[in-house]
């Protein structure tokens, strides 16, 4: 394989892997701060995708060109996401804190049928796209490839999302609270930290990363019934991966998978998802926690 | 042949020497008490033996039997049972359930799934016997999750002592109960283990307790076993008395 | 009056009217009601698997499409490639191939934690879901596989001429027999010793295992109890159905089995099986009215949780408490 393939698919994983480190990066700080998995959060990163291609959509209109200012409604996607979650956490999961896991995972999962059926209400059963936002980039040539300059977009957002995620985490104040009441919330409300606001933070940040993810993929892979729990399945791999909680693991998780399912895809396309259920298995196996996950 | 015995048993959590190169033995018929003041090692140490954590180093043989390996599973087989300081029951199961279910456990007859349990007349009635000695016979169709906090702690021993066991570890079994109710829990406690038997290593903090009901009382401090001897001399040993007793005892 | 006889005497007692009314009611209602109640009692033995799990060990899976449709799978290979048509060969078929692949997937699964064991529960029958379309050359990808109406009792009972009148008879029968060994079996078996240690399972792991209970090798068992108890479903619902899709390995379909069984309410016996073939009527008035099904059982799921956490019958035997 020479050199410019392999940057091609050098691309593709990280492409993946800044969608994955969105959605699993979002679902491991809620987990981290708050011990709870919302099994809806794929369908965050759906939400996003819609209301960006809706947006995206009308800003159109019947035009086949998109304008460079159209990019600006993209974030609109995970904006909505963001409230939509700031709306849930105080309403659905606040009251079962109390009570036992199989609640959360119950109302979650309702959750989750209510958001599929919202969304094709809303935007119909049929798949939005956004194509022209995808295409309006060009594209570079990488050796004897063609390769969408969208996808560097995607690239670059996931690690802007990254280091603007640890900067916030381990430089803010905000940062400060946020991992001390993940570490002991019971210590972090006695010293005076409002539990029930950080929650709501934690988890619109969250979700705000999962509907970016959407967002930010949409005008490649268009916004489709499904894509949600597609995406937490996956999501879930990855945290498997890179342990439950833990946003360095769902970094190295989200590389790995993006890795490993761009290589499935060259050598064995058959077999692609298999192969990173098998993966997920294997880690489980040896090490329950992920690798650097919190028991 | 000592019951059981800890040869430089270890374990560190971080920079913690939780317990710390303890040699550790105990009689066959010995009521002992543990005590050392929070973080001393004594929960550590019935963790390590009972089996919920594995050691660094060291080795503990019980009945000359190397066991610092074993599986909880195993260990209770052989014959070591444990109460729990923050209490442990089947909170939606009644109080008679939660004794029968370790009778049931004891004689491998959890693996029936074809038959009724409480048709079981034999398991039933033991369970009776054993709610009557921990004076709990009146709550036996109680779901144990409603009773009170001394009858949690009585029922919490009754469980493991429902075992049989030849060994049995108390982590704190009066700890949250009024003072009034101590007393009577512990006649209980060691009259059931003195007619069956039992070997007792109780972990205690309320030292009346303590110097009332066991004749022989181990001291440990910071990972380590401080003193060992008998009330009197506990009581009169100075590095006991200055970091666990206070300068003024009884 | 001894705890032993309470409990069965107290069952006995009000399911022989049930009973009776099950048997009598073909021939009081149009064939179609009958066929309907059909799916429900199907349903209710899938309900009885899956609240092994979910009430009785304290597991909620979301992945038990997945032996529900091996279990249909099975009896369309046993038609397709055996070319049998007995449905007691179908039965031991859907029996054997839903036991083996929960053995299979058990193994992964119950060794970890409530959130990891839902989603990995999930994820295994997304695959098996994926599969079905993958291998379409054997499974018929998204059409399916159709099975034609089996013999019943090794050939005694046959269809006649008319569907109908099979599926609201002889069937029925059948069906309504396997459900009551069903219950039966499945009543004994949470009210055994084994029963017991799942449930303390259930309530305190750690204390499970220091008296001596294996958990994750109990947890295994009833796994594999509940899947067999879900193939058995599945094995009886595809000659209602005459044909097996994808859709029953899709998790909208373990979805259906989590609203049911928390419907009816988990934390009683009988709870799922009422909650099923509740479920069972509500589903096909609701079909008619809205394409919007999902979002109806999600919501009443939320109702659920934070109103009714005890279900219906859950509740109503609180409330019976209460007034007493």
């Amino acid at each position: 394989m020479d050199i410019p393939t392999l940057v091609v698919h050098l691309l593709n994983a990280l492409l993946y892997a800044s969608v994955m480190f969105l959605i699993a990066g979002g679902l491991s700080l809620i987990y981290g701060v708050m011990r709870i998995v919302n099994l809806a959060h794929g369908n965050l990163y759906a939400f996003g995708a819609y209301v960006s291609a809706w947006a995206v959509g009308r800003a159109l209109g019947t035009a086949t060109e998109a304008s460079l200012w159209m990019y600006a409604l993209l974030p609109t996607g995970a904006v909505a996401a963001a409230l939509l979650g700031a709306v849930l956490e105080p309403t659905l999961l606040r009251p079962l804190y109390r009570r036992a896991e199989e609640y959360q995972l119950l109302i979650t999962f309702g959750l989750l049928l209510i958001l599929e059926d919202v969304m094709r209400f809303v935007w119909g059963p049929y798949p939005l796209q956004a194509s022209a936002l995808y295409e309006a980039l060009g594209s570079l040539t990488i050796g004897d490839s063609i390769y969408p300059t969208y996808n560097l977009v995607v690239v670059a957002v996931g690690g802007i999302a990254a280091a603007g995620l640890w900067a916030f985490v381990y430089r803010t104040s905000f940062g400060v609270v946020l991992r001390a009441t993940s570490q002991n919330m019971r210590m972090a409300s006695a010293l005076g930290v409002n539990v029930n606001r950080v929650y709501v933070q934690a988890f619109t940040l969250g979700c705000f990363m999962a509907g970016l993810g959407g967002a930010v993929i949409m005008p490649q892979q268009g916004a489709v019934l499904g894509m949600g729990v597609d995406a937490l399945i996956l999501a879930f791999v990855v945290v498997v991966i890179g342990g439950l909680g833990s946003l360095e693991g769902a970094l190295i998780g989200a590389l790995m998978v993006g890795i490993v399912r761009e290589a499935g895809i060259t050598f064995f396309p058959e077999i692609e998802l298999a192969v990173l259920y098998l993966m997920a298995a294997v880690v489980l196996f040896i090490r329950p926690a992920g690798i650097l996950g919190r028991a | 042949m000592d019951l059981l015995k800890t040869t430089q048993l270890s374990k560190s959590f971080g920079d913690t020497h939780a317990v710390d190169h303890v040699d550790f033995t105990v009689a066959a018929g010995e009521v002992l008490a543990l005590i050392g003041s929070n973080g001393a090692g004594k929960t550590t140490l019935i963790n390590l033996i009972s089996g919920l954590i594995p050691p660094d180093s060291g080795r503990i043989d019980f009945q000359g039997a190397d066991i610092t390996r074993a599986s909880i599973h195993h260990k209770i087989e052989l014959g070591i049972a444990r109460s729990f300081q923050l209490v442990n029951l089947f909170d939606q199961l009644t109080v008679q359930d939660n004794v029968t279910l370790a009778i049931f456990s004891r004689e491998g007859r959890t693996r029936r799934l074809f038959s009724l349990a409480d048709a079981d007349t034999a398991v039933r009635d033991e369970a009776v016997v054993v709610l009557k000695q921990f004076g709990l016979d009146g709550r036996a169709g109680a779901p144990a999750g409603g009773l009170s906090q001394g009858e949690r702690k009585l029922l919490d021993v009754a469980v493991a002592y429902a075992l049989r066991p030849k060994l049995l570890f108390l982590d704190e079994p009066t700890s949250g109960v009024s003072t009034r109710e101590k007393a009577p829990i512990m006649d209980i406690i060691t009259q059931v283990v003195r007619s069956g038997g039992i070997t007792a290593v109780i972990v205690e903090h309320d030292m009346d307790v303590v110097f009332t009901y066991c004749p022989r009382i181990v001291a440990m401090h910071q990972g380590s076993i401080l003193a060992d001897g008998t009330p009197d001399q506990i009581r009169s040993n100075a590095q006991v008395t200055a970091n666990m007793l206070g300068t003024q005892t009884a | 009056m001894s705890a032993v006889g309470a409990a069965p005497r107290r069952m006995l007692a009000w399911s022989a009217p049930v009973l009776a009314a099950l048997i009598v009611l073909p021939f009081l209602v149009p064939p179609w009601q009958t066929v309907l109640l059909s799916y429900g009692l199907v349903l209710a033995i899938a309900a009885l698997g899956f609240n092994l799990l979910l009430g009785y060990t304290g597991l909620l899976s979301f992945g038990h499409s997945a032996y529900f449709g091996v279990g249909a799978y099975a009896v369309a290979f046993i038609v397709k490639y055996a070319k049998l048509e007995s449905m007691e060969a179908f039965l031991l078929g859907g029996i054997v191939a839903s036991g083996f692949v929960a053995a299979l997937f058990g193994l992964l699964c119950v060794r970890y934690t409530k959130i990891f064991f839902g989603i990995l529960t999930m994820a295994l029958s997304q695959v098996l879901w994926s599969l079905a379309f993958k291998f379409f050359w054997v499974t018929g990808g998204s059409d399916g596989l159709r099975v034609p109406t089996p013999t019943l009792l090794g050939g005694l009972v046959r269809v006649g001429g008319d569907k109908q009148d099979f599926l609201s008879r002889g069937y029925y029968f059948y069906v309504l027999a396997v459900f009551v060994v069903a219950v039966a079996v499945m009543w004994v078996i949470v009210h055994s010793p084994f029963g017991k240690a799942l449930q303390a399972i259930r309530d305190n792991e750690t204390r499970a295992e220091f008296v001596g209970v294996q958990v994750w090798h109990y947890r295994w068992v009833a796994f594999v109890i509940s899947g067999i108890f879900t193939g058995l479903a599945g094995a009886l619902w595809v000659p209602l159905n005459g044909l097996t899709t994808p859709d029953i390995l899709h998790w909208t379909f373990s979805g259906k089995m989590v609203f049911f069984t928390v419907l009816g309410g988990f934390q009683t016996f009988f709870g799922p099986v009422i909650g099923a073939i509740i479920f069972n009527y509500l589903e096909n008035w609701a079909v008619g009215y809205t394409v919007y099904w999902q979002m109806v059982l999600g919501v009443v799921l939320v109702v659920l949780v934070l109103a009714l956490p005890a279900g219906i019958v859950g509740t109503v035997k609180r409330m019976k408490v209460k007034a007493a």
